[in-house]
Protein backbone atom coordinates (compact mmCIF):
# COMPACT_ATOMS: atom_id res chain seq x y z
CA UNK A 1 0.00 0.00 0.00
CA UNK A 2 2.87 2.44 0.88
CA UNK A 3 4.79 1.64 -2.34
CA UNK A 4 1.61 2.33 -4.49
CA UNK A 5 1.71 6.35 -2.53
CA UNK A 6 5.03 6.72 -3.23
CA UNK A 7 4.38 5.68 -6.95
CA UNK A 8 1.41 7.80 -7.21
CA UNK A 9 3.62 10.68 -5.64
CA UNK A 10 6.64 10.06 -7.90
CA UNK A 11 4.29 9.74 -11.23
CA UNK A 12 2.56 13.42 -10.00
CA UNK A 13 5.75 14.96 -9.50
CA UNK A 14 7.23 14.09 -12.14
CA UNK A 15 3.94 15.29 -14.45
CA UNK A 16 4.27 19.13 -12.41
CA UNK A 17 8.20 18.49 -13.30
CA UNK A 18 7.47 18.26 -17.03
CA UNK A 19 4.66 20.99 -16.73
CA UNK A 20 7.54 23.35 -15.18
CA UNK A 21 9.78 22.18 -18.04
CA UNK A 22 7.49 23.60 -20.57
CA UNK A 23 6.62 26.87 -19.08
CA UNK A 24 10.39 27.58 -18.83
CA UNK A 25 10.93 26.87 -22.89
CA UNK A 26 7.73 28.90 -23.15
CA UNK A 27 7.34 31.16 -20.97
CA UNK A 28 6.77 34.58 -21.95
CA UNK A 29 8.45 36.66 -20.11
CA UNK A 30 11.85 36.21 -17.80
CA UNK A 31 10.62 36.02 -14.48
CA UNK A 32 8.46 33.04 -15.39
CA UNK A 33 11.41 31.30 -16.90
CA UNK A 34 12.45 32.06 -13.41
CA UNK A 35 10.21 30.82 -11.16
CA UNK A 36 9.59 27.83 -12.93
CA UNK A 37 13.12 26.97 -13.29
CA UNK A 38 13.30 27.15 -9.43
CA UNK A 39 10.29 25.39 -9.09
CA UNK A 40 11.82 22.49 -11.03
CA UNK A 41 14.92 22.59 -8.84
CA UNK A 42 12.49 22.19 -5.91
CA UNK A 43 10.38 19.31 -7.54
CA UNK A 44 13.46 17.22 -8.60
CA UNK A 45 14.81 17.80 -4.40
CA UNK A 46 11.30 16.17 -3.91
CA UNK A 47 11.97 13.22 -5.88
CA UNK A 48 15.17 12.70 -4.56
CA UNK A 49 13.39 12.53 -1.08
CA UNK A 50 10.39 10.00 -1.74
CA UNK A 51 13.03 7.80 -3.58
CA UNK A 52 14.82 7.79 -0.25
CA UNK A 53 11.98 6.77 1.79
CA UNK A 54 11.31 3.89 -1.09
CA UNK A 55 14.32 2.44 -0.94
CA UNK A 56 14.96 3.36 3.05
CA UNK A 57 17.87 4.52 2.65
CA UNK A 58 20.18 8.07 4.04
CA UNK A 59 22.72 7.47 0.65
CA UNK A 60 21.49 10.63 -1.33
CA UNK A 61 21.24 13.33 1.19
CA UNK A 62 24.06 14.81 0.37
CA UNK A 63 22.39 15.13 -3.46
CA UNK A 64 19.04 17.07 -1.89
CA UNK A 65 21.40 19.35 -0.38
CA UNK A 66 23.80 20.21 -2.84
CA UNK A 67 20.60 20.49 -5.31
CA UNK A 68 19.21 22.96 -2.82
CA UNK A 69 22.31 24.88 -2.34
CA UNK A 70 22.67 25.43 -6.28
CA UNK A 71 18.89 25.93 -7.17
CA UNK A 72 19.06 28.78 -4.35
CA UNK A 73 22.25 30.25 -6.46
CA UNK A 74 20.83 30.08 -9.37
CA UNK A 75 17.26 31.82 -8.52
CA UNK A 76 19.08 34.41 -6.63
CA UNK A 77 21.55 35.26 -9.45
CA UNK A 78 18.83 35.21 -12.24
CA UNK A 79 16.75 37.54 -10.17
CA UNK A 80 19.36 39.91 -9.57
CA UNK A 81 20.09 39.66 -13.34
CA UNK A 82 16.42 40.78 -13.86
CA UNK A 83 16.85 43.62 -10.88
CA UNK A 84 19.97 45.46 -12.11
CA UNK A 85 21.19 44.46 -15.39
CA UNK A 86 24.10 43.10 -13.74
CA UNK A 87 24.82 40.23 -12.06
CA UNK A 88 28.19 41.28 -9.93
CA UNK A 89 28.49 44.76 -8.81
CA UNK A 90 32.27 46.19 -9.43
CA UNK A 91 31.88 48.46 -6.82
CA UNK B 1 23.64 55.91 -16.98
CA UNK B 2 24.68 55.21 -13.35
CA UNK B 3 22.10 53.14 -11.24
CA UNK B 4 21.66 53.94 -7.60
CA UNK B 5 23.52 52.35 -4.83
CA UNK B 6 20.55 50.05 -3.50
CA UNK B 7 20.98 48.18 -0.50
CA UNK B 8 19.89 44.74 -0.54
CA UNK B 9 19.59 43.90 3.43
CA UNK B 10 17.26 40.79 3.25
CA UNK B 11 20.25 39.17 0.82
CA UNK B 12 22.90 40.28 3.02
CA UNK B 13 21.22 39.16 6.02
CA UNK B 14 20.77 35.70 4.25
CA UNK B 15 23.89 35.21 2.58
CA UNK B 16 26.36 36.30 5.86
CA UNK B 17 24.58 32.94 7.49
CA UNK B 18 24.14 30.53 4.45
CA UNK B 19 27.34 30.75 2.92
CA UNK B 20 29.00 29.97 6.22
CA UNK B 21 26.26 26.80 6.27
CA UNK B 22 27.54 25.85 2.93
CA UNK B 23 31.16 26.33 3.48
CA UNK B 24 30.93 23.85 6.18
CA UNK B 25 29.00 21.67 3.93
CA UNK B 26 31.83 21.68 1.35
CA UNK B 27 34.06 20.74 3.80
CA UNK B 28 31.92 17.84 5.14
CA UNK B 29 31.73 17.04 1.46
CA UNK B 30 35.52 17.22 1.21
CA UNK B 31 36.57 14.89 4.44
CA UNK B 32 33.44 12.34 3.07
CA UNK B 33 35.20 11.45 -0.25
CA UNK B 34 36.50 8.09 -1.50
CA UNK B 35 34.46 5.91 0.59
CA UNK B 36 31.00 7.91 0.55
CA UNK B 37 29.85 10.72 -2.05
CA UNK B 38 32.15 13.21 -2.30
CA UNK B 39 35.29 14.24 -2.40
CA UNK B 40 37.91 16.47 -3.20
CA UNK B 41 35.74 18.07 -6.73
CA UNK B 42 32.58 18.26 -5.26
CA UNK B 43 34.08 19.86 -2.16
CA UNK B 44 35.56 22.52 -4.31
CA UNK B 45 32.26 23.00 -6.48
CA UNK B 46 30.42 23.46 -3.41
CA UNK B 47 33.15 26.08 -2.10
CA UNK B 48 33.43 27.89 -5.01
CA UNK B 49 28.98 27.90 -5.02
CA UNK B 50 29.85 29.64 -1.34
CA UNK B 51 32.40 32.31 -2.76
CA UNK B 52 29.72 33.08 -5.58
CA UNK B 53 27.01 33.69 -3.67
CA UNK B 54 29.60 36.43 -1.25
CA UNK B 55 30.47 37.98 -4.72
CA UNK B 56 26.76 37.67 -5.55
CA UNK B 57 25.49 39.77 -2.52
CA UNK B 58 28.45 42.00 -2.13
CA UNK B 59 30.64 43.80 -4.73
CA UNK B 60 33.93 43.17 -6.50
CA UNK B 61 35.79 45.31 -4.36
CA UNK B 62 34.71 44.45 -0.73
CA UNK B 63 35.23 40.98 -1.79
CA UNK B 64 38.74 41.43 -2.89
CA UNK B 65 39.69 43.17 0.55
CA UNK B 66 37.60 39.85 2.25
CA UNK B 67 39.77 37.06 0.00
CA UNK B 68 42.77 38.23 -0.87
CA UNK B 69 44.06 34.88 -2.66
CA UNK B 70 44.93 35.05 -6.13
CA UNK B 71 42.79 31.98 -7.40
CA UNK B 72 44.96 31.60 -10.06
CA UNK B 73 47.87 30.20 -8.14
CA UNK B 74 45.78 27.95 -6.44
CA UNK B 75 45.57 26.34 -9.64
CA UNK B 76 49.06 25.57 -9.54
CA UNK B 77 49.52 25.08 -6.12
CA UNK B 78 46.57 22.46 -5.92
CA UNK B 79 48.66 20.28 -9.04
CA UNK B 80 51.61 20.42 -7.32
CA UNK B 81 50.48 18.73 -4.26
CA UNK B 82 48.83 16.48 -6.30
CA UNK B 83 51.72 15.18 -8.14
CA UNK B 84 54.02 15.44 -4.61
CA UNK B 85 51.68 12.86 -3.29
CA UNK B 86 51.97 11.03 -6.50
CA UNK B 87 55.68 11.17 -6.59
CA UNK B 88 56.31 10.11 -2.75
CA UNK B 89 54.88 6.83 -3.33
CA UNK B 90 57.60 6.00 -6.05
CA UNK B 91 60.37 6.92 -3.20
CA UNK B 92 59.63 4.16 -1.67
CA UNK B 93 59.89 1.90 -4.48
CA UNK B 94 55.96 1.77 -5.41
CA UNK B 95 54.18 2.53 -8.67
CA UNK B 96 53.37 6.17 -9.37
CA UNK B 97 50.17 6.91 -6.94
CA UNK B 98 50.30 4.10 -5.24
CA UNK B 99 47.64 4.73 -2.04
CA UNK B 100 47.89 3.33 1.55
CA UNK B 101 45.75 3.90 4.40
CA UNK B 102 45.94 3.33 8.41
CA UNK B 103 43.52 3.25 11.15
CA UNK B 104 44.71 5.85 14.09
CA UNK B 105 43.60 6.23 17.23
CA UNK B 106 42.92 10.25 17.64
CA UNK B 107 41.84 12.05 20.80
CA UNK B 108 38.16 12.59 21.26
CA UNK B 109 37.84 11.45 17.21
CA UNK B 110 37.61 7.86 18.06
CA UNK B 111 39.67 5.52 15.23
CA UNK B 112 40.11 7.65 12.31
CA UNK B 113 40.85 6.02 8.89
CA UNK B 114 44.33 7.92 7.32
CA UNK B 115 45.26 7.92 3.77
CA UNK B 116 47.15 9.30 1.26
CA UNK B 117 44.64 9.99 -1.29
CA UNK B 118 43.66 12.75 1.28
CA UNK B 119 46.17 14.96 0.28
CA UNK B 120 45.63 14.43 -3.33
CA UNK B 121 41.68 15.02 -2.75
CA UNK B 122 43.36 18.23 -1.25
CA UNK B 123 44.89 18.88 -4.89
CA UNK B 124 42.16 18.35 -6.70
CA UNK B 125 40.08 20.58 -4.47
CA UNK B 126 42.08 23.72 -4.86
CA UNK B 127 42.81 22.84 -8.55
CA UNK B 128 38.58 23.14 -9.09
CA UNK B 129 38.41 25.96 -6.31
CA UNK B 130 40.65 28.15 -8.41
CA UNK B 131 39.90 27.50 -12.08
CA UNK B 132 36.24 27.48 -11.45
CA UNK B 133 36.42 30.95 -9.49
CA UNK B 134 38.81 32.54 -12.13
CA UNK B 135 35.94 31.54 -15.09
CA UNK B 136 33.52 32.93 -13.34
CA UNK B 137 35.16 36.26 -12.10
CA UNK B 138 36.83 36.86 -15.46
CA UNK B 139 33.72 36.28 -17.15
CA UNK B 140 32.31 39.06 -15.14
CA UNK B 141 34.68 41.60 -15.49
CA UNK B 142 35.03 41.33 -18.84
CA UNK B 143 31.60 42.74 -19.53
CA UNK B 144 31.86 46.18 -18.88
Amino acid sequence: MFGIILNIVLIMLSLNIVICFIRTLIGPSLPDRILALDALGMQLIGVIGVIMIAQDTVAYAEVALVLSILAFIGTVAMSKFIERGVIFDPD
Amino acid sequence: MKQLKTNNVMLHTLVRIVSFVVLAFSIYLFFAGHNNPGGGFIGGLMTAAAFVLLYLSFNMKTLKKALPFNFDLLIGGGLLIAFLTGVTSMLFGFPFLTQFFEYVQIPFMGEVELTTALPFDLGVYLVVLGAALTIILTIAEDDK
